[in-house]
């Protein structure tokens, strides 16, 4: 069962209104001011929505007048703008705001203008006037009311939190009793929480607006530890809350005595057994991989394949990448590189490229397949093609003598774009081994789930490389499968614990090198 | 010289310039067709180029393998078709290729995106590289799963590299012009050679 956040718009407003559509209750817009906050009432006509001239002139002090020939003024401090009743013009000394609807007369008699006249409204009065109609919020003055957009990527056993605030404030994490707050240094949020989903995994249940500049995120009873991460652009900033689940005896424990859980304490899902976080914490020591390279195949105009019922193969790449990124920072403390952070389009080069110049240890390409049979099913994993000559022309390159700063020269090893892959054939093919094993019995595989095809992405790849293709959209059984959550949970724990398991495997092989070295 | 004598000689020299006429068509029409598109630059050596389809010769036909997806999808499968005899081994990829773009009844399936046609073909007799310039189609109607473009390109690659025996790799272009992939995996940027691991 999912227990659905606020599935929409939700002001940043302590008063608590909500967009119109949300709850049915009669619309308003919410005004912010220095001296607090108002409603100003909508009324939906057509398409469209309105306020009433005089609500408007009783908030900013307007002067309003029905002129002889049928205008309408409204005047503030000498400043006039003209509306015609028949016209969706606002006319203010002689320019001309174009609006989605002329002005209407109510059955009340009174005037109602759409609810963009407050965009003319701006430029005959003192202060700045900032209508964000999405979230029915008007701000007046010189207010500083971040849009604050809250995602949520939960997985096995963790989720991560993740609060864009633009333009950018700070962000202060404390754990208040059965919530965590994040206060802001603003006066106000507005805070975005659009297709926001807390699975009943009992980590989190829900997110509000703890007071105008709080974001509270009330906590199930699987919550065990948190740990948030700050980051600071020129336009905005983000804070990053990473949530492991308490050990499961724990949080049996815990359940036990909640009087009101929100939401059932989960068990673990079958064959999806939670790892063994004591040895994944952070304070082991990890040699073989320090950072691994995660591309979410195609994204932008560049959709990949496409489901009977929609679903993109580059919304699903990238929605297991996320997740599969928050679960290696987490609980391997390990760098992650991301291809693209979002659905935009990369070249195959500049894939290849941010792990090659980020000296990644691991790439891996996540993508959804496409058969025009659509019974074909199943995940397969790919490693790259390069015919014996290649191969061995590659093998053969010898290192080139370079002139060294100081004097003399020195060896260096060239190593060839197209090529980069070769030398690393051999661990891609143990990677794709150890995630063929570690996807049996929780991911459906394809027939023949190891293949071998030179594919472009992983030919230039200078270091383990496999693409990961998680199943098949064009299978509508498999559609549904790929674009559920507990699908993608699952894969992120099998590919998870298949980077321990290949990271086991190399630091073995070091150490048995290192062995017979001493000897 | 009497009327009948002056008649005469108009009429052969009409016949002449017609046939002239004919023959000057015939020439710079072909080679206009065959200098659309430019072979690629990694092609070098001998090369033969054809565009458009040419009369076979006679209705003479051979045997050849053309591929089809298989019936679990996953892989080609090889099927025993007639194609019309090309003289010469350009001639012949041309018509073999012509025959596996055509469409296909069920249950046949060709995994070449509908739609797609040749736009011209190149040999490289020397290299024993043969070049496929596919129409947009192959691009623009992707189902853009790997493994389809897995089959499309290896259904070209095997059926020239299958049949003949001179050709032992094939480059797949699109619209005249080197691409990197069909559909974002498959290296296009190189000749392929033959893959019977795709073929059950």
């Amino acid at each position: 069962m999912r227990v659905p956040a606020v599935a929409a718009v939700v002001l940043a407003l302590f008063a608590g209104a909500l967009a119109p559509t949300l709850i049915g209750q009669a619309p308003t817009l919410t005004v912010l001011t220095k001296e607090g906050r108002r409603s100003l009432a909508i009324t939906p006509a057509g398409d469209q929505e309105f306020v009433a001239l005089d609500d408007l002139a009783a908030m900013f002090q307007l002067s309003v007048r029905e002129e002889p020939l049928g205008a309408i003024t409204a005047t503030y401090k000498g400043r006039t703008i003209v509306l015609t009743p028949d016209q969706p013009l606002a006319s203010i000394s002689g320019r001309l705001v174009t609006l989605p609807a002329p002005p209407r007369r109510a059955a009340s008699r009174r005037w109602l203008v759409p609810v963009e006249f407050l965009r003319a409204l701006t430029l005959i009065y003192d202060t700045k006037i900032d209508l964000r109609k999405p979230s029915y919020l008007v701000v007046v003055g010189d207010l500083r009311v971040p849009r604050v957009q809250v995602q949520y990527d939960p997985s096995v056993g963790y989720g991560r939190i993740t609060i864009d605030a633009t333009p950018r404030a700070i962000g202060t994490l404390t754990r208040e009793g059965d919530h965590l707050a994040v206060k802001f240094d603003a006066d106000a949020l507005e805070l975005v929480t659009t297709n926001v989903q807390f699975p009943a995994q009992g980590l989190i249940q829900s997110v509000r607006l703890a007071d105008p500049a709080t974001v509270a995120f009330d906590l199930g009873p699987r919550f065990g530890t948190f740990k948030a991460t700050n980051t600071t652009g020129d336009a905005s900033s983000r804070l990053v809350i990473d949530i492991t689940a308490q050990a499961p005896e724990t949080a049996a424990t815990a359940t036990q005595p909640s009087a009101q859980p929100a939401t059932p304490p989960t068990p673990a899902p079958p064959n999806t057994p939670l790892p063994d976080l004591g040895s994944l914490l952070p304070g082991a020591t990890f040699t073989s991989i320090r950072t691994i390279a995660i591309d979410p195949g195609h994204g932008g105009d560049d959709e990949g394949s496409r489901s009977a019922n929609g679903t993109k193969e580059k919304d699903l790449a990238l929605s297991v990448a996320r997740k599969l990124k928050a679960a290696i920072e987490l609980r391997m403390g390990l760098r992650v590189l991301m291809t693209r952070e979002d659905d935009r389009a990369v070249s195959i080069d500049d894939r290849t490229a941010v792990a090659n110049n980020g000296k990644a240890d691991l790439f891996i390409s996540l993508h959804a397949n496409a058969s025009l049979r659509p019974a074909v099913a199943g995940a397969s994993i790919a490693t790259a093609f390069f015919d014996t000559r290649t191969q061995s022309s590659a093998r053969a390159l010898a290192p080139e003598r370079v002139p060294s700063v100081g004097g003399g020269s020195r060896e260096i090893e060239f190593v060839p774009w197209q090529v980069a892959q070769i030398p690393h054939l051999q661990q891609s093919t143990t990677l794709a081994t150890i995630l063929e094993q570690q996807f049996q019995n929780r991911i459906p595989l394809a027939a023949r789930p190891l293949e071998v095809a030179p594919l472009r992405v992983l030919e230039s790849a200078n270091m383990p490389a496999v693409l990961v293709e998680m199943g098949y959209l064009t299978n509508v059984d498999q559609a549904r499968l790929l674009a559920g959550a507990e699908f993608q949970n699952s894969m992120v724990q099998a590919l998870f614990d298949s980077i321990v398991r290949f990271r086991d495997a190399l630091d073995d092989e070091h150490r048995e090198t290192a062995a017979k070295g001493a000897k | 010289m009497n009327r009948s004598t002056i008649a005469g000689l108009m009429v052969t020299a009409a016949v002449g310039l017609l046939i002239s006429l004919v023959i000057l068509l015939v020439v710079f029409g072909v080679r206009r067709v065959s200098s659309t598109t430019k072979p690629p630059r990694s092609a070098s050596g001998s090369v033969a180029a054809t565009g458009i389809a040419e009369p076979g010769v006679l209705g003479r036909k051979i045997k050849a393998r053309l591929f089809y997806v298989s019936a679990d999808g996953t892989r080609l499968t090889g099927v025993e078709r007639e194609v019309v005899y090309g003289d010469g081994p350009a001639a012949q990829a041309q018509f073999i290729i012509n025959a596996q773009l055509a469409p296909v009844d069920a249950p046949l399936v060709s995994a070449v995106p509908p739609g797609t046609t040749l736009r011209a073909l190149y040999l490289n007799m020397a290299r024993g590289e043969a070049y496929v310039d596919l129409s947009r189609e192959a691009v623009t109607a992707h189902t853009g799963g790997s493994l389809d473009e897995l089959l499309t390109i290896y259904t070209i690659v095997n059926a020239l590299t299958s049949n003949l025996p001179a050709v032992t790799s094939v480059q797949v272009l699109v619209d005249g012009k080197e691409v990197d992939t069909l559909a974002g995996h498959v290296d296009l940027r190189r000749p392929l050679a033959k893959n019977l691991a795709l073929v059950e």
